[in-house]
């Protein structure tokens, strides 16, 4: 049999633009902090908070978190399938496709063209490009997974899997509009029923593609880089099929004490604490594949990350469904709270074992098993670290703080403080985030110089296809 | 509980929490097996040469976690609505707490802002206590648009001051409050053109002796009585009856640079104050009127030594 390689070009390209867009989309998101601090800061109408903090979540969820599931699915696919990427065309024409999607969410958001629907703000013709660009992918994905030479598919693949279906469903429900120019569109849905969707589709982006997509990721190089077999099969199983099952009703959390009937809030809050066992069985699943590998934790930096995250996801996964609670989300909800809860999943999870990820592929995609530096891996981690800690700690403070300045009575039944009051009273809090949130860009500019050193004269590589072993040989 | 437009989806909700919840159950019971006495084992699939897996039991902890929250879903969704039409055992809704929130405090709050009803808003504006609550008010419902020190903003009135759009009697400034205000200035540009806009601009800044273009103003000054006497009155004083206002003093709601002018006749002007009667009732509107008045009478002695 002529020997065959896997296709790494493509998880390369994605891979560089992973750390690429991670430091744009950080950069917009210490930008848009440092404009509640300084509001002189909306220096123009494109520029304005309200255009980059779309600009903000699109670019870290879609454009660094996307590119960063691109190209780690792409790799485990392959090589847990042991053959070459499905459809190489198909595979290329993802990358360009992606780029283009976010290259016009770059423009058209700062130039106020958007959906006004949170998290699918794009317009319905870069909407039609997504459908094509995911369509591909699951073209690619799946007809990979169907030409395995392995009999069992491997777990990470069944995380990855889920998220490309319930992604292309998410899009396509959400996203249904009636177009009324090139740039303009209105909502298919209207009223309670648009809410609903919305936050159905929003909160379903979180549990599948930030979570069971990086999932995914956990199952792959968590394994991989501790160099330890996967704690429990069996809690796997579990916890991916409840995990899937119940992500679906959890949205309507979003919209408690709303104009949503009573039914659907209880249920979002029901389903939402049914949802922290299934979470964390794989918080469980993946730092107890380091048990018996402790030691590697000291001299190990990607392994520091990858475990962090995890750390993270457990911590963020709690938080969650306490904060689903419909008398906690009385107080929780509309403040800072909310922002610190989904930045320790953003950064602390999310961006973190992506992070890991990345420094366990980029050196690989040129033939190699390290990057150039690991004492620079060290130091982006610590630095990563404080920027989190500084970060969700200050939300948290001036979230429970506005929550309770908010409800303040006197003894007439009037309100204590004044709106303005609360957000004065947030000044020295959303300070502390703008430092957290530069430490943490920082850590992903040291990425940066760190992967132009390791790839700087190198030629990219292909690994050969290797044989299945084991019971699959 | 009309939550469904049919019998139908009442029973697509009950069966799909049902078979969502059972599955979990199911998922769990079948895979509860106890730890083997021996150490555990490798499964034997072996993916890209190291991935391999153990089959460790569920951690029991773990397990007994998922099972209570399974638990609190059922007993949660008997006692408050949830499953379809089922209203729960508490018979709980949200509009129901918010009604009983309301009337508790309504009993508990309403006797404090009774006991000036029968006031005299005069009196109420010279009761401290009175003042105090007024302002707390005021900060929580007003401060949005007039500012925490009610010196207004660009279109928006400054409430410290003896001028007043629609009259400053006690009474007035009530039903201000009450009802709320409409202001409306028609567009004067399709009538009047550029050159005549101008003109009238010159002459409104000559009526509070601002710098102007004497030809222009002379011009404007007849434009003036044919298009805008009406409302603000042959000499630009206003009309407070129909918050039309005084052209010839210092206030200005918009601004008085001959640019803003210019804007303000040429594509006119719609504000609103919404109404408080339904929102906070009259007992706390009397109270706020009372505090707005006590601002507008502190400013008075200061303006008058001017």
């Amino acid at each position: 049999m002529q020997s065959q390689t896997y296709n790494y070009k493509v998880v390369r390209q994605f891979a560089i633009m992973t750390v690429v867009w991670g430091i744009v989309g950080m950069l917009v998101g210490v930008i848009v902090a440092a404009q509640l601090v300084w509001p002189e800061l909306n220096a123009a109408e494109w520029l304005h908070f309200g255009r980059l903090r779309p600009l903000h979540t699109n670019a870290v969820i879609f454009a660094f978190g996307g590119c960063a599931l691109f190209a780690t699915s792409y790799y485990c696919v392959q090589r847990t399938c042991h053959t070459r990427l499905f459809a190489p065309g198909l595979a290329a024409f993802t990358f360009w496709g992606w780029q283009l999607v976010i290259l016009l969410a770059a423009i058209s958001l700062p130039l106020g063209f958007t959906s006004g629907k949170e998290y699918a703000e794009l317009e319905w013709p870069i909407d039609i490009l997504i459908t094509l660009v995911w369509v591909s992918y699951a073209v690619v994905f799946f007809g990979t997974v169907a030409t395995r030479k392995t009999t069992h598919i491997y777990v990470a693949n069944w995380f990855y899997g889920g998220f490309i279906l319930t992604v292309a469903l998410l899009h396509l429900v959400n996203s249904a509009e009636i177009p009324v120019s090139l740039t303009k569109s209105y909502s298919a849905y209207a009223g309670v029923q648009d809410a609903m969707i919305q936050w159905w589709y929003g909160h379903n982006a979180v549990g599948f593609f930030l979570t069971a997509g990086f999932l995914g990721m956990m199952y792959y190089f968590v394994p991989k880089q501790a160099g330890r077999p996967v704690y429990s099969y069996r809690l796997s199983v579990v916890h991916f099929w409840a995990l899937i099952f119940t992500y679906m009703w959890a949205g309507p959390h979003h919209l408690h004490y709303t104009a949503l009937p009573d039914w659907t809030q209880s249920i979002g809050m029901v389903f939402s604490l049914i949802l922290l066992a299934p979470s964390w069985g794989g918080m469980i699943n993946g730092i107890m594949t380091l048990s018996g590998a402790w030691h590697k934790l000291r001299t190990d930096p990607i392994l520091k990350f990858l475990i962090t995250s995890l750390s993270f996801y457990g911590m963020s996964t709690f938080e969650g469904p306490m904060m689903s609670i419909k008398t906690v989300n009385a107080l929780s909800h509309y403040t800072d709270w909310t922002v610190g809860h989904v930045h320790s999943g953003a950064l602390g999870w999310v961006a973190m074992v992506s992070i890991g990820a990345m420094y366990y592929l980029i050196p690989r995609m040129y033939g190699k098993t390290e990057m150039y530096s690991t004492k620079l891996i060290t130091t982006h981690f610590w630095i990563a670290t404080i920027g989190i800690v500084l970060y969700i700690a200050s939300m948290w403070i001036s979230g429970v703080m506005q929550g309770l300045m908010w409800r303040a009575t006197n003894p007439d039944g009037t309100l204590t403080y004044s709106f303005v009051e609360s957000v004065k009273a947030s000044y020295p809090f959303w300070t502390i985030r703008v430092v957290g949130g530069v430490l943490f860009l920082t850590g992903m500019l040291i990425m940066f110089y760190n992967m132009v050193k390791t790839i700087a004269g190198q030629k990219p590589y292909e690994a050969p296809v290797l044989a299945p072993a084991g019971a699959h040989a | 509980m009309a939550d469904f437009v049919s019998g139908f989806w009442n029973a697509y909700v009950m069966v799909l929490v049902f078979l969502s919840i059972s599955f979990c159950v199911f998922v769990l019971v079948s895979n509860m097996t106890k730890r083997p006495s021996g150490p555990v084992g490798l499964h034997d699939h072996v993916w890209d040469e190291t991935l391999q897996e153990y089959n460790n039991p569920l951690p029991r902890w773990w397990m007994y976690m998922f099972w209570i929250t399974i638990v609190f879903a059922i007993v949660y969704l008997s006692m408050y609505p949830g499953f379809g039409n089922n209203q729960g055992k508490l018979g709980w809704s949200a509009v129901g707490q918010w009604e009983a929130e309301q009337k508790a405090a309504a009993e508990k709050y309403g006797p404090i802002f009774a006991k000036y009803k029968g006031m005299d808003l005069n009196a109420v504006a010279a009761d401290k206590e009175a003042n105090a609550m007024g302002q707390r008010l005021f900060l929580t419902y007003c401060a949005q648009c007039h500012g925490a020190d009610a010196k207004g903003a660009k279109g928006f009135p400054n409430l410290t001051d003896s001028d007043w759009l629609y009259g400053g009697e006690p009474e007035t400034i009530k039903t201000t409050v009450l009802g709320g205000r409409m202001g409306m200035m028609p567009p004067f540009g399709p009538a009047l053109g550029a050159d005549g806009t101008k003109d009238v601009a010159n002459y409104v800044r000559s009526l509070s002796g601002l710098a102007h273009d004497s030809l222009r103003a002379q011009r404007g000054k007849e434009l003036f009585s044919q298009n805008c006497a009406a409302c603000h009155g042959p000499e630009g004083k206003g009309t407070p009856a129909m918050g039309a206002p005084n052209l010839t003093d210092k206030t200005w709601l918009y601004g008085s640079s001959e640019a803003t002018i210019i804007e303000t006749v040429t594509k006119g002007r719609t504000n609103q104050m919404p109404a408080f009667q339904a929102f906070l009732g009259e007992d706390k509107v009397h109270l706020l009127a009372g505090y707005v008045l006590s601002l507008s009478k502190a400013a008075a002695p200061a303006e008058a030594q001017k």
